[in-house]
Protein backbone atom coordinates (compact mmCIF):
# COMPACT_ATOMS: atom_id res chain seq x y z
CA UNK A 1 0.00 0.00 0.00
CA UNK A 2 1.08 3.06 -0.73
CA UNK A 3 2.41 5.84 1.93
CA UNK A 4 -0.84 8.06 0.91
CA UNK A 5 -3.15 6.20 0.35
CA UNK A 6 -2.31 3.97 4.05
CA UNK A 7 -2.80 7.78 5.35
CA UNK A 8 -6.34 8.40 3.80
CA UNK A 9 -7.12 5.17 5.07
CA UNK A 10 -5.90 6.01 8.59
CA UNK A 11 -7.69 9.42 8.81
CA UNK A 12 -10.55 7.63 6.82
CA UNK A 13 -11.03 5.52 9.99
CA UNK A 14 -10.62 6.96 12.96
CA UNK A 15 -13.10 9.95 11.65
CA UNK A 16 -15.55 6.94 11.76
CA UNK A 17 -14.09 5.71 14.92
CA UNK A 18 -14.62 9.35 16.39
CA UNK A 19 -18.45 8.70 15.02
CA UNK A 20 -19.54 6.18 16.00
CA UNK A 21 -17.93 7.52 19.67
CA UNK A 22 -20.23 10.27 19.60
CA UNK A 23 -22.91 8.69 18.77
CA UNK A 24 -22.31 5.78 21.92
CA UNK A 25 -21.61 9.22 23.84
CA UNK A 26 -24.96 11.07 22.85
CA UNK A 27 -27.68 8.01 22.99
CA UNK A 28 -26.50 5.48 25.31
CA UNK A 29 -28.01 4.57 28.26
CA UNK A 30 -30.93 7.56 28.00
CA UNK A 31 -33.05 7.65 30.54
CA UNK A 32 -35.99 10.76 30.44
CA UNK A 33 -36.33 13.81 28.39
CA UNK A 34 -34.55 13.01 25.54
CA UNK A 35 -34.00 17.30 24.57
CA UNK A 36 -32.67 17.84 28.12
CA UNK A 37 -30.28 14.95 27.79
CA UNK A 38 -29.46 15.25 24.54
CA UNK A 39 -28.20 19.41 25.55
CA UNK A 40 -26.86 18.52 28.64
CA UNK A 41 -24.56 15.92 26.91
CA UNK A 42 -24.46 17.91 23.99
CA UNK A 43 -22.73 20.58 26.23
CA UNK A 44 -20.10 18.14 27.35
CA UNK A 45 -19.52 16.33 24.08
CA UNK A 46 -18.56 20.01 22.45
CA UNK A 47 -15.96 20.52 25.62
CA UNK A 48 -14.66 17.04 25.10
CA UNK A 49 -13.98 18.05 21.39
CA UNK A 50 -12.16 21.13 22.00
CA UNK A 51 -10.21 19.99 24.62
CA UNK A 52 -8.59 17.23 22.63
CA UNK A 53 -8.37 19.15 19.84
CA UNK A 54 -5.99 21.96 21.68
CA UNK A 55 -4.14 19.41 23.05
CA UNK A 56 -3.42 17.04 20.41
CA UNK A 57 -2.46 20.20 17.91
CA UNK A 58 -0.10 21.95 20.81
CA UNK A 59 1.57 18.76 21.34
CA UNK A 60 2.26 18.14 17.33
CA UNK A 61 3.37 21.85 16.84
CA UNK A 62 5.60 21.82 20.12
CA UNK A 63 7.56 18.46 18.66
CA UNK A 64 7.34 20.11 14.94
CA UNK A 65 9.55 23.39 16.72
CA UNK A 66 11.38 21.33 18.80
CA UNK A 67 12.22 18.67 15.83
CA UNK A 68 11.51 15.76 18.91
CA UNK A 69 9.20 13.12 19.30
CA UNK A 70 9.31 13.24 23.06
CA UNK A 71 9.06 16.86 24.44
CA UNK A 72 5.36 18.06 24.75
CA UNK A 73 4.16 21.45 26.36
CA UNK A 74 3.26 19.97 29.38
CA UNK A 75 6.74 18.03 29.82
CA UNK A 76 8.51 21.41 29.61
CA UNK A 77 6.20 22.77 32.56
CA UNK A 78 3.55 25.35 30.36
CA UNK A 79 1.15 23.09 32.75
CA UNK A 80 2.88 24.20 36.12
CA UNK A 81 2.59 28.23 34.63
CA UNK A 82 -1.13 27.53 34.78
CA UNK A 83 -1.03 25.66 37.97
CA UNK A 84 0.72 29.11 39.39
CA UNK A 85 -0.78 31.43 37.95
CA UNK A 86 -4.57 29.67 39.74
CA UNK A 87 -2.46 29.75 42.38
CA UNK A 88 -1.58 33.18 42.49
CA UNK A 89 -4.85 34.08 41.76
CA UNK A 90 -6.53 32.86 44.62
CA UNK A 91 -3.45 33.59 46.78
CA UNK A 92 -4.08 37.40 45.63
CA UNK A 93 -7.64 37.52 45.49
CA UNK A 94 -9.13 34.74 48.10
CA UNK A 95 -11.93 32.53 46.91
CA UNK A 96 -14.95 34.38 47.44
CA UNK A 97 -13.43 37.60 45.95
CA UNK A 98 -12.76 35.37 42.63
CA UNK A 99 -16.46 33.50 42.67
CA UNK A 100 -17.84 36.45 43.01
CA UNK A 101 -15.59 37.54 39.18
CA UNK A 102 -17.59 36.80 35.83
CA UNK A 103 -15.99 33.57 34.50
CA UNK A 104 -15.36 34.76 31.22
CA UNK A 105 -13.05 37.49 32.94
CA UNK A 106 -11.12 35.36 35.04
CA UNK A 107 -10.57 32.79 31.94
CA UNK A 108 -9.03 35.62 29.76
CA UNK A 109 -6.69 36.94 32.58
CA UNK A 110 -5.50 33.36 32.82
CA UNK A 111 -5.15 32.80 28.94
CA UNK A 112 -3.27 36.19 29.45
CA UNK A 113 -1.22 35.92 31.80
CA UNK A 114 -0.26 31.83 30.65
CA UNK A 115 0.38 33.50 27.15
CA UNK A 116 2.76 36.11 27.95
CA UNK A 117 4.79 33.75 30.39
CA UNK A 118 5.50 31.00 28.40
CA UNK A 119 6.34 33.15 25.34
CA UNK A 120 8.64 35.05 27.79
CA UNK A 121 10.11 32.14 29.41
CA UNK A 122 10.64 29.76 26.10
CA UNK A 123 11.39 31.97 23.42
CA UNK A 124 15.20 31.65 24.06
CA UNK A 125 15.17 27.63 24.02
CA UNK A 126 14.11 27.60 20.69
CA UNK A 127 15.71 30.35 18.55
CA UNK A 128 19.11 29.58 19.37
CA UNK A 129 21.11 29.00 16.29
CA UNK A 130 22.27 25.07 17.52
CA UNK A 131 19.77 23.65 20.18
CA UNK A 132 20.12 20.47 21.56
CA UNK A 133 17.14 18.29 22.94
CA UNK A 134 18.90 17.14 25.79
CA UNK A 135 19.24 21.10 26.63
CA UNK A 136 15.77 21.47 25.99
CA UNK A 137 14.76 19.13 28.32
CA UNK A 138 16.90 19.59 31.00
CA UNK A 139 15.85 23.49 30.74
CA UNK A 140 11.95 22.55 30.83
CA UNK A 141 12.01 19.97 33.87
CA UNK A 142 13.94 22.93 35.77
CA UNK A 143 11.39 25.18 35.09
CA UNK A 144 8.40 23.17 35.45
CA UNK A 145 10.10 22.09 39.52
CA UNK A 146 10.71 25.63 39.64
CA UNK A 147 7.47 26.97 38.96
CA UNK A 148 5.46 23.63 40.75
CA UNK A 149 7.51 24.46 43.69
CA UNK A 150 6.68 27.77 43.73
CA UNK A 151 3.33 27.39 43.46
CA UNK A 152 3.64 24.95 46.12
CA UNK A 153 4.97 27.27 48.42
CA UNK A 154 2.41 29.59 48.15
CA UNK A 155 -0.08 26.74 47.97
CA UNK A 156 1.04 26.35 51.73
CA UNK A 157 0.32 29.50 52.75
CA UNK A 158 -3.07 29.45 51.40
CA UNK A 159 -6.11 28.87 54.19
CA UNK A 160 -7.36 25.03 54.11
CA UNK A 161 -10.69 26.51 52.49
CA UNK A 162 -8.90 28.20 49.79
CA UNK A 163 -6.60 25.32 48.90
CA UNK A 164 -10.39 23.40 48.54
CA UNK A 165 -11.10 25.99 46.00
CA UNK A 166 -8.00 25.69 44.15
CA UNK A 167 -7.28 22.15 44.12
CA UNK A 168 -10.74 22.30 42.68
CA UNK A 169 -9.95 24.66 39.94
CA UNK A 170 -6.51 22.44 39.63
CA UNK A 171 -7.49 18.69 39.04
CA UNK A 172 -8.44 17.04 34.99
CA UNK A 173 -11.89 16.99 35.16
CA UNK A 174 -13.34 16.06 31.63
CA UNK A 175 -17.16 16.57 32.88
CA UNK A 176 -16.98 19.84 35.23
CA UNK A 177 -16.16 21.98 31.97
CA UNK A 178 -17.71 25.44 32.37
CA UNK A 179 -20.08 26.63 29.43
CA UNK A 180 -20.14 29.84 29.25
CA UNK A 181 -16.09 29.78 28.87
CA UNK A 182 -16.25 27.19 25.90
CA UNK A 183 -17.44 29.93 23.34
CA UNK A 184 -14.26 31.62 24.29
CA UNK A 185 -12.33 28.67 23.66
CA UNK A 186 -14.26 27.74 20.81
CA UNK A 187 -13.25 31.61 19.13
CA UNK A 188 -9.75 30.95 20.02
CA UNK A 189 -8.53 27.75 19.01
CA UNK A 190 -11.31 28.08 15.76
CA UNK A 191 -9.50 31.17 14.65
CA UNK A 192 -5.81 29.00 15.31
CA UNK A 193 -7.00 25.85 13.86
CA UNK A 194 -7.76 28.12 10.06
CA UNK A 195 -4.52 30.03 10.64
CA UNK A 196 -2.68 26.95 10.68
CA UNK A 197 -5.03 25.26 7.77
CA UNK A 198 -3.37 27.75 5.55
CA UNK A 199 0.75 27.54 6.76
CA UNK A 200 0.61 23.63 6.58
CA UNK A 201 3.24 23.34 4.23
CA UNK A 202 5.32 25.83 5.95
CA UNK A 203 4.90 24.02 9.22
CA UNK A 204 6.05 20.55 7.13
CA UNK A 205 9.45 22.72 5.78
CA UNK A 206 9.96 24.27 9.73
CA UNK A 207 9.41 20.06 11.05
CA UNK A 208 12.60 20.10 9.01
CA UNK A 209 14.74 21.39 11.39
CA UNK A 210 16.35 25.03 11.50
CA UNK A 211 19.33 24.30 8.74
CA UNK A 212 17.22 22.92 6.16
CA UNK A 213 14.09 25.66 6.80
CA UNK A 214 16.36 28.24 6.47
CA UNK A 215 17.68 27.07 3.42
CA UNK A 216 14.50 26.81 1.97
CA UNK A 217 13.87 30.27 2.47
CA UNK A 218 11.93 29.96 6.34
CA UNK A 219 12.12 33.19 8.38
CA UNK A 220 13.01 31.30 11.75
CA UNK A 221 12.91 33.38 14.31
CA UNK A 222 9.49 34.75 13.34
CA UNK A 223 7.48 31.55 11.50
CA UNK A 224 8.65 30.03 15.00
CA UNK A 225 7.86 32.12 17.43
CA UNK A 226 4.22 32.18 15.73
CA UNK A 227 3.99 28.90 16.49
CA UNK A 228 4.99 28.71 20.10
CA UNK A 229 2.61 31.70 20.59
CA UNK A 230 -0.38 29.47 18.79
CA UNK A 231 1.06 26.56 21.44
CA UNK A 232 0.71 29.02 24.35
CA UNK A 233 -2.95 29.76 23.10
CA UNK A 234 -3.78 26.19 22.68
CA UNK A 235 -2.81 25.16 25.97
CA UNK A 236 -3.70 27.77 28.14
CA UNK A 237 -7.72 26.78 26.58
CA UNK A 238 -6.99 23.31 27.46
CA UNK A 239 -5.18 23.76 31.01
CA UNK A 240 -8.14 26.30 31.83
CA UNK A 241 -11.38 24.47 30.71
CA UNK A 242 -10.31 20.72 32.29
CA UNK A 243 -6.53 21.49 34.46
CA UNK A 244 -2.71 19.92 33.39
CA UNK A 245 -3.11 16.64 31.61
CA UNK A 246 0.71 15.69 30.87
CA UNK A 247 0.85 12.89 28.90
CA UNK A 248 -2.28 12.61 26.99
CA UNK A 249 -0.79 14.86 24.09
CA UNK A 250 1.56 12.72 23.83
CA UNK A 251 -0.24 9.49 23.69
CA UNK A 252 -2.33 10.81 21.27
CA UNK A 253 0.34 12.67 18.81
CA UNK A 254 2.23 9.36 19.37
CA UNK A 255 -0.73 6.72 18.26
CA UNK A 256 -1.70 9.13 15.09
CA UNK A 257 1.96 9.34 14.21
CA UNK A 258 1.96 5.23 14.44
CA UNK A 259 -1.47 5.38 12.51
CA UNK A 260 -1.15 7.73 9.12
CA UNK A 261 3.06 6.58 8.84
CA UNK A 262 3.92 10.46 7.80
CA UNK A 263 4.72 13.74 9.34
CA UNK A 264 2.68 15.50 6.57
CA UNK A 265 0.90 18.08 8.57
CA UNK A 266 -2.02 18.25 6.93
CA UNK A 267 -2.61 14.35 7.33
CA UNK A 268 -0.82 14.43 11.41
CA UNK A 269 -2.88 17.23 12.52
CA UNK A 270 -5.93 16.27 11.73
CA UNK A 271 -5.16 12.69 12.50
CA UNK A 272 -3.92 13.80 16.29
CA UNK A 273 -6.63 15.69 16.76
CA UNK A 274 -9.18 12.73 16.08
CA UNK A 275 -7.07 10.46 17.97
CA UNK A 276 -7.22 12.54 20.81
CA UNK A 277 -11.41 12.72 20.50
CA UNK A 278 -11.46 8.95 20.02
CA UNK A 279 -9.62 8.43 23.30
CA UNK A 280 -11.35 11.01 25.29
CA UNK A 281 -14.93 10.44 24.31
CA UNK A 282 -15.09 6.77 23.84
CA UNK A 283 -13.18 6.39 27.25
CA UNK A 284 -15.90 8.82 28.88
CA UNK A 285 -18.43 7.15 27.51
CA UNK A 286 -17.16 3.73 28.76
CA UNK A 287 -16.47 5.54 31.88
CA UNK A 288 -19.57 7.12 32.62
CA UNK A 289 -22.10 4.05 31.17
CA UNK A 290 -20.05 1.02 32.16
CA UNK A 291 -18.07 1.27 35.04
CA UNK A 292 -20.68 4.67 36.14
CA UNK A 293 -18.32 6.39 37.82
CA UNK A 294 -16.82 9.97 36.65
CA UNK A 295 -13.63 11.24 37.87
CA UNK A 296 -11.25 8.87 36.59
CA UNK A 297 -10.91 9.16 33.03
CA UNK A 298 -7.72 12.02 33.56
CA UNK A 299 -6.18 9.06 35.91
CA UNK A 300 -6.06 6.53 33.41
CA UNK A 301 -5.27 8.53 30.35
CA UNK A 302 -2.40 9.78 32.23
CA UNK A 303 -1.58 5.85 32.84
CA UNK A 304 -1.05 5.15 29.45
CA UNK A 305 0.53 8.18 28.52
CA UNK A 306 3.00 7.86 31.08
CA UNK A 307 3.70 4.33 30.05
CA UNK A 308 4.34 5.64 25.93
CA UNK A 309 6.09 8.44 27.57
CA UNK A 310 8.77 6.13 29.17
CA UNK A 311 8.60 3.42 25.22
CA UNK A 312 9.93 6.79 23.89
CA UNK A 313 12.46 7.72 26.06
CA UNK A 314 14.03 4.16 26.65
CA UNK A 315 13.48 3.87 22.72
CA UNK A 316 15.36 7.01 22.36
CA UNK A 317 18.11 6.06 24.49
CA UNK A 318 19.18 3.19 22.24
CA UNK A 319 19.37 4.31 19.51
CA UNK B 1 29.27 36.34 -6.77
CA UNK B 2 30.25 35.90 -2.98
CA UNK B 3 32.64 37.69 -1.03
CA UNK B 4 33.39 37.80 2.59
CA UNK B 5 34.68 40.86 4.29
CA UNK B 6 36.70 40.18 7.87
CA UNK B 7 34.66 37.39 9.21
CA UNK B 8 34.89 36.72 12.55
CA UNK B 9 33.45 34.47 14.66
CA UNK B 10 34.18 32.41 18.06
CA UNK B 11 32.57 29.66 20.09
CA UNK B 12 33.18 30.85 23.62
CA UNK B 13 36.85 31.41 23.90
CA UNK B 14 38.03 29.81 20.78
CA UNK B 15 38.20 31.69 17.86
CA UNK B 16 37.00 29.74 14.98
CA UNK B 17 36.81 32.44 12.28
CA UNK B 18 40.11 34.89 12.25
CA UNK B 19 39.27 37.76 9.87
CA UNK B 20 38.19 35.84 6.53
CA UNK B 21 38.07 37.88 3.65
CA UNK B 22 37.37 35.65 0.48
CA UNK B 23 36.06 35.87 -2.77
CA UNK B 24 34.33 33.44 -4.82
CA UNK B 25 33.70 34.25 -8.31
CA UNK B 26 30.64 33.16 -10.09
CA UNK B 27 30.52 29.68 -11.97
CA UNK B 28 32.67 27.10 -11.23
CA UNK B 29 34.04 24.47 -8.53
CA UNK B 30 35.22 25.92 -5.74
CA UNK B 31 36.43 23.46 -2.63
CA UNK B 32 37.58 24.25 1.18
CA UNK B 33 40.56 22.19 2.34
CA UNK B 34 42.16 22.43 5.77
CA UNK B 35 42.51 20.26 8.58
CA UNK B 36 39.88 19.06 11.36
CA UNK B 37 38.89 22.96 13.10
CA UNK B 38 40.09 24.89 10.24
CA UNK B 39 36.81 26.86 10.32
CA UNK B 40 35.71 25.40 6.95
CA UNK B 41 32.73 24.32 7.95
CA UNK B 42 31.28 27.52 9.51
CA UNK B 43 32.82 29.58 6.79
CA UNK B 44 30.14 27.61 4.78
CA UNK B 45 27.76 28.23 6.90
CA UNK B 46 28.39 32.11 7.27
CA UNK B 47 28.04 32.79 3.95
CA UNK B 48 24.69 30.64 3.44
CA UNK B 49 23.69 32.30 6.57
CA UNK B 50 23.25 29.86 8.44
CA UNK B 51 25.14 31.24 11.35
CA UNK B 52 25.45 34.58 11.83
CA UNK B 53 29.24 35.61 12.15
CA UNK B 54 30.41 38.23 15.24
CA UNK B 55 31.66 40.86 12.93
CA UNK B 56 31.97 40.93 9.25
CA UNK B 57 29.91 40.93 6.47
CA UNK B 58 29.02 38.40 3.78
CA UNK B 59 27.66 39.86 0.63
CA UNK B 60 26.17 37.80 -2.29
CA UNK B 61 26.31 39.64 -5.94
CA UNK B 62 26.86 42.65 -3.43
CA UNK B 63 24.23 42.40 -1.17
CA UNK B 64 24.49 41.56 2.78
CA UNK B 65 23.32 38.35 2.96
CA UNK B 66 22.07 38.29 6.03
CA UNK B 67 19.41 41.19 4.19
CA UNK B 68 18.44 39.06 1.38
CA UNK B 69 14.73 38.48 2.42
CA UNK B 70 14.79 34.51 3.41
CA UNK B 71 12.55 33.60 0.60
CA UNK B 72 14.12 34.91 -1.93
CA UNK B 73 17.64 33.97 -0.94
CA UNK B 74 16.36 30.71 -1.38
CA UNK B 75 15.48 30.41 -5.02
CA UNK B 76 19.63 31.91 -5.32
CA UNK B 77 21.36 30.15 -2.85
CA UNK B 78 21.20 26.73 -1.90
CA UNK B 79 23.38 25.14 0.94
CA UNK B 80 23.03 21.18 2.46
CA UNK B 81 25.43 21.16 6.50
CA UNK B 82 27.07 17.52 6.95
CA UNK B 83 24.72 16.22 9.40
CA UNK B 84 21.14 15.95 8.58
CA UNK B 85 19.13 14.08 10.99
CA UNK B 86 14.85 14.31 10.32
CA UNK B 87 12.82 13.76 12.97
CA UNK B 88 10.09 13.98 10.51
CA UNK B 89 9.29 10.78 8.35
CA UNK B 90 9.30 11.42 4.20
CA UNK B 91 9.70 9.77 1.77
CA UNK B 92 12.96 10.33 -0.90
CA UNK B 93 10.02 12.35 -3.27
CA UNK B 94 8.81 14.37 -0.20
CA UNK B 95 12.15 14.89 0.71
CA UNK B 96 13.48 16.32 -2.83
CA UNK B 97 9.98 17.76 -3.21
CA UNK B 98 10.56 20.26 -0.18
CA UNK B 99 13.34 21.58 -2.74
CA UNK B 100 10.69 23.37 -4.47
CA UNK B 101 9.16 24.92 -1.30
CA UNK B 102 11.09 28.30 -2.45
CA UNK B 103 9.06 27.97 -5.80
CA UNK B 104 6.22 26.44 -5.06
CA UNK B 105 5.53 27.22 -1.62
CA UNK B 106 3.71 24.11 -1.70
CA UNK B 107 1.77 23.36 -4.29
CA UNK B 108 3.92 21.55 -6.79
CA UNK B 109 3.44 22.86 -10.42
CA UNK B 110 3.99 20.68 -13.66
CA UNK B 111 7.22 22.44 -13.49
CA UNK B 112 7.97 21.84 -10.16
CA UNK B 113 7.30 17.81 -10.22
CA UNK B 114 9.45 17.94 -13.61
CA UNK B 115 12.58 19.58 -11.66
CA UNK B 116 12.00 16.65 -8.87
CA UNK B 117 12.01 14.28 -11.05
CA UNK B 118 15.09 15.53 -12.92
CA UNK B 119 16.78 15.48 -9.66
CA UNK B 120 15.85 11.79 -8.76
CA UNK B 121 16.87 10.72 -12.16
CA UNK B 122 20.55 12.64 -12.10
CA UNK B 123 21.53 11.32 -8.45
CA UNK B 124 19.93 7.59 -9.81
CA UNK B 125 16.83 7.55 -7.05
CA UNK B 126 14.14 6.54 -9.37
CA UNK B 127 14.13 3.20 -7.71
CA UNK B 128 13.88 4.91 -3.81
CA UNK B 129 11.91 7.39 -4.38
CA UNK B 130 8.95 6.08 -2.30
CA UNK B 131 11.06 4.71 -0.13
CA UNK B 132 11.22 6.34 3.84
CA UNK B 133 14.28 8.17 4.47
CA UNK B 134 15.44 5.76 7.36
CA UNK B 135 15.39 2.77 5.41
CA UNK B 136 18.01 4.06 3.66
CA UNK B 137 22.02 3.29 3.94
CA UNK B 138 24.00 6.65 4.72
CA UNK B 139 25.17 6.73 1.37
CA UNK B 140 21.56 7.11 -0.10
CA UNK B 141 20.19 9.67 2.61
CA UNK B 142 23.11 12.00 1.05
CA UNK B 143 22.25 11.57 -2.07
CA UNK B 144 18.31 11.97 -1.44
CA UNK B 145 19.76 15.48 0.19
CA UNK B 146 21.82 16.08 -2.91
CA UNK B 147 18.93 15.49 -4.93
CA UNK B 148 16.92 18.21 -2.79
CA UNK B 149 19.16 20.79 -2.90
CA UNK B 150 19.68 20.51 -6.84
CA UNK B 151 15.53 20.90 -7.14
CA UNK B 152 16.13 23.87 -5.35
CA UNK B 153 17.59 25.11 -9.11
CA UNK B 154 20.08 28.08 -7.22
CA UNK B 155 22.82 29.56 -8.81
CA UNK B 156 24.51 28.87 -6.03
CA UNK B 157 25.09 25.64 -4.31
CA UNK B 158 27.01 25.00 -1.16
CA UNK B 159 27.94 21.74 0.12
CA UNK B 160 29.54 20.74 3.34
CA UNK B 161 31.49 17.09 2.60
CA UNK B 162 29.02 15.98 0.08
CA UNK B 163 30.76 12.81 -0.27
CA UNK B 164 30.87 11.97 3.27
CA UNK B 165 29.17 8.61 3.21
CA UNK B 166 30.01 7.85 -0.15
CA UNK B 167 31.74 4.84 -1.34
CA UNK B 168 33.91 5.23 -4.35
CA UNK B 169 31.27 4.39 -7.08
CA UNK B 170 29.39 7.07 -5.69
CA UNK B 171 31.87 9.30 -4.65
CA UNK B 172 32.51 9.75 -8.24
CA UNK B 173 29.30 9.75 -9.64
CA UNK B 174 28.29 12.88 -7.09
CA UNK B 175 31.42 14.58 -8.31
CA UNK B 176 30.34 13.99 -12.26
CA UNK B 177 27.37 15.42 -11.46
CA UNK B 178 28.45 18.61 -10.01
CA UNK B 179 30.68 19.37 -12.77
CA UNK B 180 27.99 18.84 -15.32
CA UNK B 181 25.78 20.84 -13.18
CA UNK B 182 28.90 23.54 -13.64
CA UNK B 183 29.48 23.30 -17.09
CA UNK B 184 25.74 22.52 -18.62
CA UNK B 185 23.38 24.77 -16.26
CA UNK B 186 26.56 27.95 -15.28
CA UNK B 187 25.88 26.89 -11.76
CA UNK B 188 28.66 27.96 -9.05
CA UNK B 189 29.26 25.07 -6.63
CA UNK B 190 31.46 25.50 -3.50
CA UNK B 191 32.03 22.71 -0.86
CA UNK B 192 33.78 21.29 2.06
CA UNK B 193 36.30 18.52 0.92
CA UNK B 194 38.59 16.28 3.09
CA UNK B 195 39.84 14.59 0.20
CA UNK B 196 42.34 16.21 -1.16
CA UNK B 197 42.70 14.31 -4.80
CA UNK B 198 39.07 14.95 -5.36
CA UNK B 199 39.70 17.87 -4.85
CA UNK B 200 42.85 18.63 -7.22
CA UNK B 201 41.04 16.82 -10.38
CA UNK B 202 37.59 18.16 -9.77
CA UNK B 203 38.11 22.18 -8.39
CA UNK B 204 38.14 24.87 -10.83
CA UNK B 205 39.89 26.74 -7.45
CA UNK B 206 41.22 25.68 -3.69
CA UNK B 207 41.11 27.50 -0.58
CA UNK B 208 43.10 26.33 2.03
CA UNK B 209 42.37 27.47 5.16
CA UNK B 210 44.34 27.58 8.73
CA UNK B 211 43.49 28.09 12.41
CA UNK B 212 40.38 30.12 11.59
CA UNK B 213 42.67 32.01 8.69
CA UNK B 214 42.55 31.62 4.46
CA UNK B 215 45.91 30.70 4.30
CA UNK B 216 45.72 29.90 0.24
CA UNK B 217 43.79 29.95 -2.80
CA UNK B 218 44.41 29.10 -6.52
CA UNK B 219 44.27 26.51 -8.60
CA UNK B 220 44.82 22.90 -8.02
CA UNK B 221 48.03 23.13 -9.85
CA UNK B 222 49.55 25.71 -7.19
CA UNK B 223 47.86 24.30 -4.05
CA UNK B 224 48.39 20.56 -4.50
CA UNK B 225 52.32 21.37 -4.22
CA UNK B 226 54.33 19.38 -1.26
CA UNK B 227 55.73 22.82 0.53
CA UNK B 228 52.12 24.01 0.25
CA UNK B 229 50.06 21.25 1.65
CA UNK B 230 52.73 20.85 4.26
CA UNK B 231 51.97 24.40 5.58
CA UNK B 232 47.74 23.19 5.53
CA UNK B 233 48.48 20.02 7.25
CA UNK B 234 51.70 19.88 9.21
CA UNK B 235 52.61 16.83 7.63
CA UNK B 236 54.72 15.50 4.89
CA UNK B 237 53.19 14.92 1.48
CA UNK B 238 54.42 13.91 -1.76
CA UNK B 239 52.87 15.28 -4.61
CA UNK B 240 52.81 13.55 -8.27
CA UNK B 241 51.70 13.94 -11.85
CA UNK B 242 49.89 12.10 -13.40
CA UNK B 243 48.39 12.53 -16.70
CA UNK B 244 48.92 16.53 -16.14
CA UNK B 245 46.81 16.02 -12.64
CA UNK B 246 48.28 16.30 -9.31
CA UNK B 247 48.19 13.65 -6.36
CA UNK B 248 49.07 13.50 -3.49
CA UNK B 249 50.23 10.72 -1.58
CA UNK B 250 49.90 10.28 1.77
CA UNK B 251 48.71 6.81 2.87
CA UNK B 252 52.09 5.78 3.30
Amino acid sequence: MSPERRATLALALLAAGVALAMLAFMTLGVKGSWAFVLQFRGMKLLGLILVAHAVAVSTVLFQTVTANRILTPSIMGFDALFVLSSTLLVAVLGSTALASVDARALFAAKLALMTCCSMALYRWLFLGEEQSLHRLLLTGVVFGIFLRTLAEFVQRLLDPNEFMVLSDMLFASFTGINPVLMVFGWALVGAVTLWLGMNLARLDVIGLGRPVAVNLGIRWRRDVLAVLGIVSVLVSVSTALVGPVTFFGLLAASLARLAVGTSRHAVLLPAASLTAMLLLISGQTILERLFAFNTALGIVIEFFGGVVFLLLLLKGGRK
Amino acid sequence: MIETRDLRKSYGTSLVLDGVSVTLPRGGITTIIGANGAGKSTLLSVISRLLSPDSGTALMDGEDIFRINGPELAKKLAVLRQENHLTARLTVRELVSFGRYPHSKGRLSDADRAAVAHALLWLDLNDLQDRFLDQLSGGQRQRAFVAMVLAQETDYILLDEPLNNLDMKNARAMMLILREAVRELQKTVVMVLHDINFASVHSDRIIAMKAGKVIHSGGPDEIVAPAILREIYDMDIEVREIENRRFAFYYG
